[in-house]
Order: structure tokens, then sequence, then C-alpha cells
């Protein structure tokens, strides 16, 4: 079937384009913000046209090992969660970067710590980019700002994981996944078959034919020579991932003076700010990242050397912020602004902090 | 052009929906859409509200503090919105158990009983769609026939049987709305 346009939450676009990219299965376990990403699975009812399991598992550790199984025998499997939920599935998020398998991790961040709230947040950056779990590993993390986006993500997350052999992660947030914008759905793309799998996966776990010897997949490696060496090829796999896969979008950054670095659903409020500053004649541009590993750290780097100020606008207390400063390695002070706990700005508040901070 | 508007009242009195119907007739129209809840504790006996905005070009912010539109459904929404309506813009109250009605002057103000035309006809349920009505009434932003697609497409078919009388009620809506002087 072909495209179809839809009046749709972000959450309910994930789980449209997850029959229509084509996923195996999705574990999950219901958490708010999120929990209408399973409920619209359960109405889809995936099993009965594309083939595609959709299970409610016992507990978020669960549904991340169940992920963890169906990847490994090359099935295109996915997960999702709330920020407390997606802390339970660290451990299993980091036995799928040391294992290497695909696999893609939907967070719709809320309010922390702890239980915290249930309304948006995007406390859990750090989470998303800086491990999470145990080791040196990385998330290719997709940030989305539309439920356009939302849609999108599902299928790119796939893609890029297959071919890095990498997990992803969409990190989206409370206002993404409870708003309705217009979105286009992809066509559908079949579910790969076994013989597919068996081409494109030859590390997959699919049964030994006779004359190849056992594939074996696993993060446990005795001898710290091996796991140096496995650890060496991961970190080539990253830089790889840093050199092919930035993506973001700049807004009026040509000429201007004052630049607002933001992603996800603030990314939207900012850009209302930015509108509202130009109409007053300041000149101010907006980048937002949509990786956020990897980090777009070169645009960032390069306006900072022309602008006269640059602020980060985040749902949190800081954390993105650290990866601009890296960024611009002191070329500039780089400011900062966020809300905590579920508070969300609106965008002339974010203008009269850009006034009072940047503009002087 | 695009309008910014949002419904607040108690949770329960259909407002989610109502912006919802809105919202996907502007999609039917081919224009730009966003439709933001509040959502969580808040929608439970405490006041609930939604944004709508239509547009035609890409819409930037979900998330607002002043709108071309309000429309206010009991007395805390009036209390805490009735500031955010831009100069020049609508505020639309139904008049139930409004004691405070507002004051502003640098506004068009327009009043809707619905909610006692709900309880004389003893169907509160289309309740939502006369507040529409009186809506597309004095902002005409999108047809009414667009309206009416949305809504059939919006019920599932078991419930189409209802679609004559929310009809009613859209056009109940419109005929009743009444501008303050």
């Amino acid at each position: 079937m072909s495209e179809e346009i839809k009046l749709l939450k972000g959450n309910e676009a994930i789980a449209h384009a997850a029959v229509r990219y084509g996923f195996d299965g999705y574990f999950g376990y219901p958490i708010t913000p999120q929990s209408e990403i399973m409920e619209t699975l359960m109405m889809l009812k995936p099993w009965e046209t594309t083939g595609m399991v959709v299970l409610q598992a016992e507990s978020e550790v669960a549904a991340i090992n169940m992920v963890y199984g169906g990847a490994g025998s090359g099935k295109a499997v996915m997960t999702s969660s709330s920020s407390p939920g997606v802390s339970l599935k660290q451990e299993g998020i980091s036995y799928l970067a040391g294992t290497e398998l695909p696999a893609l991790i939907v967070n719709v961040m809320r309010g922390g710590p702890g239980l915290g709230t249930i309304q948006p947040s995007q406390a859990d950056y750090f989470q998303a980019v800086k491990g999470g779990g145990h080791g040196d590993y990385k998330l290719i993390a997709l940030a989305p700002s539309s439920v356009q986006e939302m849609a999108d993500f599902v299928g790119l997350g796939m893609d890029l994981a297959f071919k890095y052999r990498n997990p992803a992660i969409i990190l989206a947030d409370g206002i993404i996944g409870q708003m309705m914008e217009k979105v286009v759905l992809p066509p559908y793309r079949p579910r790969r078959t076994e013989a597919e799998i068996r081409e494109q996966c030859p590390w997959a776990l699919q049964g030994k034919p006779k004359g190849r010897k056992p594939n074996i997949l696993t993060s446990l490696e005795l001898s710290p020579a091996v796991m140096e060496d496995n650890n060496l090829r991961f970190q080539a796999k990253y830089r790889e991932i840093e050199k092919n896969e930035v993506r973001y979008e700049t807004v009026d950054c040509e000429d201007a003076d004052y630049i607002i670095v933001a992603f996800g659903s603030i990314a939207r409020i900012c850009l209302k700010t930015q509108e509202m500053a130009r109409a007053e004649g300041i000149k101010v541009g907006l980048i937002r990242p949509i990786t956020l590993w990897p980090f777009p750290s070169q645009v960032i780097a390069d306006y900072a050397r022309k602008v006269k100020g640059i602020i980060s606008v985040e749902l949190n207390a800081g954390q993105m912020v650290e990866d601009i400063r890296l960024a611009v390695n002191g070329a500039i002070d780089v400011k900062f602004y966020g809300r905590l706990g579920g508070i969300v700005p609106t965008p002339d508040e974010v203008l009269d902090v850009i006034k009072k901070e940047l503009v002087k | 052009m695009k309008k910014e508007i949002i419904v607040a009242g108690f949770g329960g009195q259909g407002i989610l929906s109502l912006g919802k119907i809105l919202a996907h007739a502007g999609l039917i129209e081919g224009k730009e859409v966003t439709w933001m809840p509040s959502y969580g504790p808040e929608q439970r006996g405490g006041t609930a509200n939604v944004t709508v905005i239509l547009s035609d070009d890409r819409i930037s912010s979900p998330v607002l503090n002043t709108y071309d539109v309000v429309v206010i459904l009991n007395q805390p929404s009036l209390e805490r919105f009735e500031s955010q309506v831009k100069p020049g813009g609508i505020i639309i109250y139904d008049g139930y158990g409004i004691h405070r009605p507002p004051t502003r002057k640098d506004v068009s103000i327009y009043r809707i009983d619905a909610m006692d035309v709900a309880i004389e006809s003893g169907n509160s349920k289309v309740f939502n769609m006369m507040v529409l009505g009186g809506i597309l009434k004095v902002c005409p932003i999108v047809k009414t026939e667009s309206i009416i697609h949305s809504l059939k497409e919006s019920l599932p078919e078991r419930l189409h049987k209802l679609l004559p009388e929310n009809e009613k009620a859209i056009h109940t809506g419109m005929e009743i709305i009444k501008k303050e002087e």
C-alpha cells in the first residue's frame, strides 16, 4: 500500500511507522507519556497483516532482553518506554552495543530523576549520548521535533542500526509524543524474508547450515587482549558514524548575530522565539541537532567564530550545552537556559532570556 | 494565514475531541495543523485545555502563551487565559458557572450559552459541537463541510448514526453565539 496522510499523535506515528517500515517485533511495557505506542500497535494488529509480533512483556527488563534475542536472529526489533523504564533497560542496551546488534529503542522522556513527573523533559540527554549503561559504547541518537520526524526516524533508526550493527535510540519527549500533527506515512516496506536476513546479516543466529562455523553472539570476552581489540573495533565504527551520519537543521544562521541551539520539542519553541526576535530586528538563528550522537560539532564551531553569542536552550539543567562547549572549544562563551522537572518555557520567556543574556 | 486557538475548561467537556475535529478539518483542507493537549493529572477534576494551530506554512511552537482565539468553558480557565488573548483577538465563553465575565476592552468578546441549551435538551454530549459551531461562526477558519467530513472520519462507523445530531449541534452553536458589547 502507498503513502498515506493522517492526523496522528507522535506516539501513534511511531506505531504506524514501525508496521510500515517492516519491523518484525515490538516488545514493551506501558508507561506514560508513551503508552499509545503499544496501544496503537495492538489496535493495528500487524500480526494479522505483516506478521509483526507485538508483545507486552512482564517488565521493561524483559522487553529489552526480548529485543536482544530478536536482534540476535537478524530481525528488525524495537522497544519503547519513558525515562524510568529506559533506565531499567540500560543493562540490555549495553549488551546490545557490546554484541553489536541492531535495534531501535524509543525514549519519550518525562521529568526526573526517579519516577518524577509525566510531563515533558529532556533530562535523559546524558543517558542517551554518554552511555547510560556501562562500558565504552555509543548509541545513534535521533531527536525528532515533529510528528513527521517521529515516523521518519523509525525507518532511519532501523536503517542506521543495521548499517552499522549498532543500537539506535529515538529521544523524544512528552510534547512530541502527545501532540497531533499532519504526518505522511511511508508506503509499506515488506518484512525481510529469512533468505534476505541470511544474505544481509551473515552474523545472525538462524540455525547453522552444514559447512559453516557456528555464529556466536556474546558481549562476554574473558581475554582482555581480545576485549581490547573488540573495543578498538567499536571505536573505529563510532568514528565512521561520526564521519557519515551527522544530521542537523539550521534556520537563518547565515547573517545571525546570535544563535540558539536546541533539539526536539524545545527547538520548535525556540523557532518561534527566533521568528519573534527577527520581527524585533534582533538577528537570531537556530541550529537544531537532529543526531545528538554523532553531535553536529563542526557546524556549531563554524558559526561560533562568526556570531556574538550562543545559547543552548534545553528542558534540563544543562546537558547538551556541554557538547556545545566542547565543540566551540572556548572560542565563545556559551550561555544556557533550561526549565526542569516537566515545566516547558514559552517562546517569549526564551526571548526575554536572549535579550537579557545575549543582546547587551 | 495562521490561527492560534486554545479551548479551555473542565476535563470531560469534550475539549480534546473538539480540538481534534477542528485540526482534522484543517488537515482535510491541506493546512498544516498542530493539536497540543494538556495531559496528565490536571485532566482529572481540574482544568483541561487544547491548543490548535492551523496554518498555511510550517508551524513553529506547539506551546504558546498568546492566542488569536481563546475559548473558555469555566471560571478557572477564564482567570488563567483572559490575559493571553492577543489585542484584537477573540474571547468566546460559555456563561454557565461564570460569575466574573471577561472584562478586556481590546478584544472581541462573544458569549455562547451552550451548556444551558445542552441541559435543556437533555443531551450534554453534543455540548462541545455547539461550542465548535460558535467558534466557526465568529472565526470561519475552516469550511463547515470540512468539519462535517472530519466528524465522519473521527467517529467510528458504529457511531455514524450520531452524525445528524452532532451536525445539528454545530448549527445550533452558530445560532446561539452572541457578541457582547
